[in-house]
């Protein structure tokens, strides 16, 4: 359970890092409250993510977005109508440039509806699986295992995965950049 | 004296050189810089994108280049094909080799400016040697990978090298290539400590990618240990992890 809410947190944290980029892009007013869905394809044998940014929606702050497992499929490349509206993004697809996270590519494609962000996926991600070769064949040996617990003592340094973040708010920035000037 | 900067290899590092000159530091940040400039895939001046485009022969390839393949290749036999800098479109990416090489470079440059008290951090990866300035062992706290503030293990390298990889953001969205329709959802994290950075580093990879079987791989090699989480936040250690916590 413990684990749910450590998992939503961070599907918070994340959706809120893609509202801020976001806001760094739009002056319109969803930005500041976004309702974020993530739609997890959970049977595609496919990296691609789909984050759908629902405009117009106010949900409290505090709530936790929702997490909507599905088999839904990532949303298809649409190509680029030029529908001319009033607002400051025009109505299409827009694919960022892939941006390197160094141990991997990061790239996005934003779609723009009604003159407004709709939704952002992942059409690149860093993948360390590189083969499934390795066939478990051996004995399992007893290694000792332990439910991970935070530790309060200060260290010299941590060690940890690296974050893609900042690709990922370069790619983005690259699509909707597109999405403004053409 | 310890400075961090931000703006080399798309990762923080962290330099500390006990009893250190601000000018040593820049020396090493400049090392890394200089393998930035050769290696990166984003730079599209950079060596390696020249060879990717086929503009450089084998031949010419500059030293460091020829060694970091030859390391790749190396690597790529010794973990059963699961470490490749070839990626799918048949480019090279040399990123797996070419951090935690460089980290054990800049090691290397520390000590031969005369510094044998060093930590040296490149985006978690870490080579730590000496004592730090209260005289004390360097100490490593292991990542949350389900909370970055928090850290749920501190190890004592002593000399050696500590790596993780994993991610905390992709989480439960990882596929296995090879047998589409199977989520993977097991291992979030694998922090391996090795002889030194480099070794570390491409056996966390290569031991990642490997799923729940990294750990028994890990436990296998003499002179490494290591520490994978799951999905469920349960830990699996090596036999030899235990000797190396604080």
């Amino acid at each position: 359970m413990g684990n749910v809410k450590k998992t939503l947190l961070s599907l918070f944290v994340f959706a809120a890092s893609i509202g801020y980029v976001i806001s760094q892009h739009t002056g319109v007013d969803f930005v500041k409250t976004p309702a974020v869905v993530l739609n997890i394809p959970s049977q595609q044998p496919t990296q691609t993510q789909t984050t759908t940014v629902i405009p117009g929606k106010t949900p409290a702050p505090s709530t936790a977005p929702p997490i909507n497992k599905s088999t839904t499929p990532p949303t298809k490349t649409t190509p680029t109508p030029t529908q001319k509206t009033q607002g400051q993004y025009l109505d299409g697809s827009y694919t960022g440039s892939a941006a390197n996270a160094y141990y991997g590519t990061v790239q996005v494609r934003v779609g723009v509806q009604g003159r407004k962000l709709a939704s952002v996926d992942f059409l690149q991600y860093p993948n360390d699986r590189r083969t499934s070769q390795y066939i478990n064949d051996q004995a399992m040996p007893l290694l000792k295992q332990e439910a991970i617990q935070a530790q309060s003592a200060s260290v010299s340094g941590v060690s940890g995965a690296t974050y893609t973040s900042k690709a990922f708010r370069q790619s983005l920035t690259d699509a909707l950049s597109q999405a403004k000037n053409i | 004296m310890r400075t961090t900067r931000d703006d080399i290899m798309g990762m923080p590092i962290t330099v500390e050189l006990v009893g250190g000159t601000q000018s040593s530091i820049d020396a090493i940040f400049d090392y890394f810089y200089a393998v930035d400039i050769r290696f990166s895939t984003y730079k599209l001046d950079s060596e390696i994108m020249k060879i990717n485009r086929g503009e450089i022969p084998e031949h010419a390839y500059s030293d460091e280049m020829k060694e970091v393949f030859a390391l790749g290749e190396q690597t790529r036999k010794e973990t059963n094909g699961f470490f490749s800098m070839k990626k799918h479109d048949g480019t090279i990416d040399p990123a797996g080799i070419v951090k935690g090489w460089a980290i054990r470079n800049a090691a290397r440059r520390a000590e031969t400016l005369g510094y044998t008290h060093y930590f040296i951090d490149a985006g978690g990866d870490i080579q730590s040697y000496g004592l730090d300035e209260e005289g004390k062992p360097w100490t490593i706290g292991i990542r949350n990978p389900f909370n970055e503030h928090e850290i749920v293990k501190v190890v004592r390298p002593d000399g050696q090298g500590v790596a993780t990889s994993g991610t905390s953001i992709r989480g439960q969205h990882i596929y296995n290539p090879h047998t589409p329709g199977a989520t993977i959802d097991d291992i979030v994290s694998t922090t391996v400590i090795g002889p030194d950075i480099y070794e570390a580093d491409r056996f966390a990879t290569a031991a990642f990618a490997m799923g729940k079987d990294g750990i028994l791989f890990l436990d296998q090699i003499p002179g490494f240990a290591g520490y994978q989480i799951d999905a469920k936040g349960i830990a699996t250690m090596t036999h030899t992890f235990e000797h190396m916590t604080v």
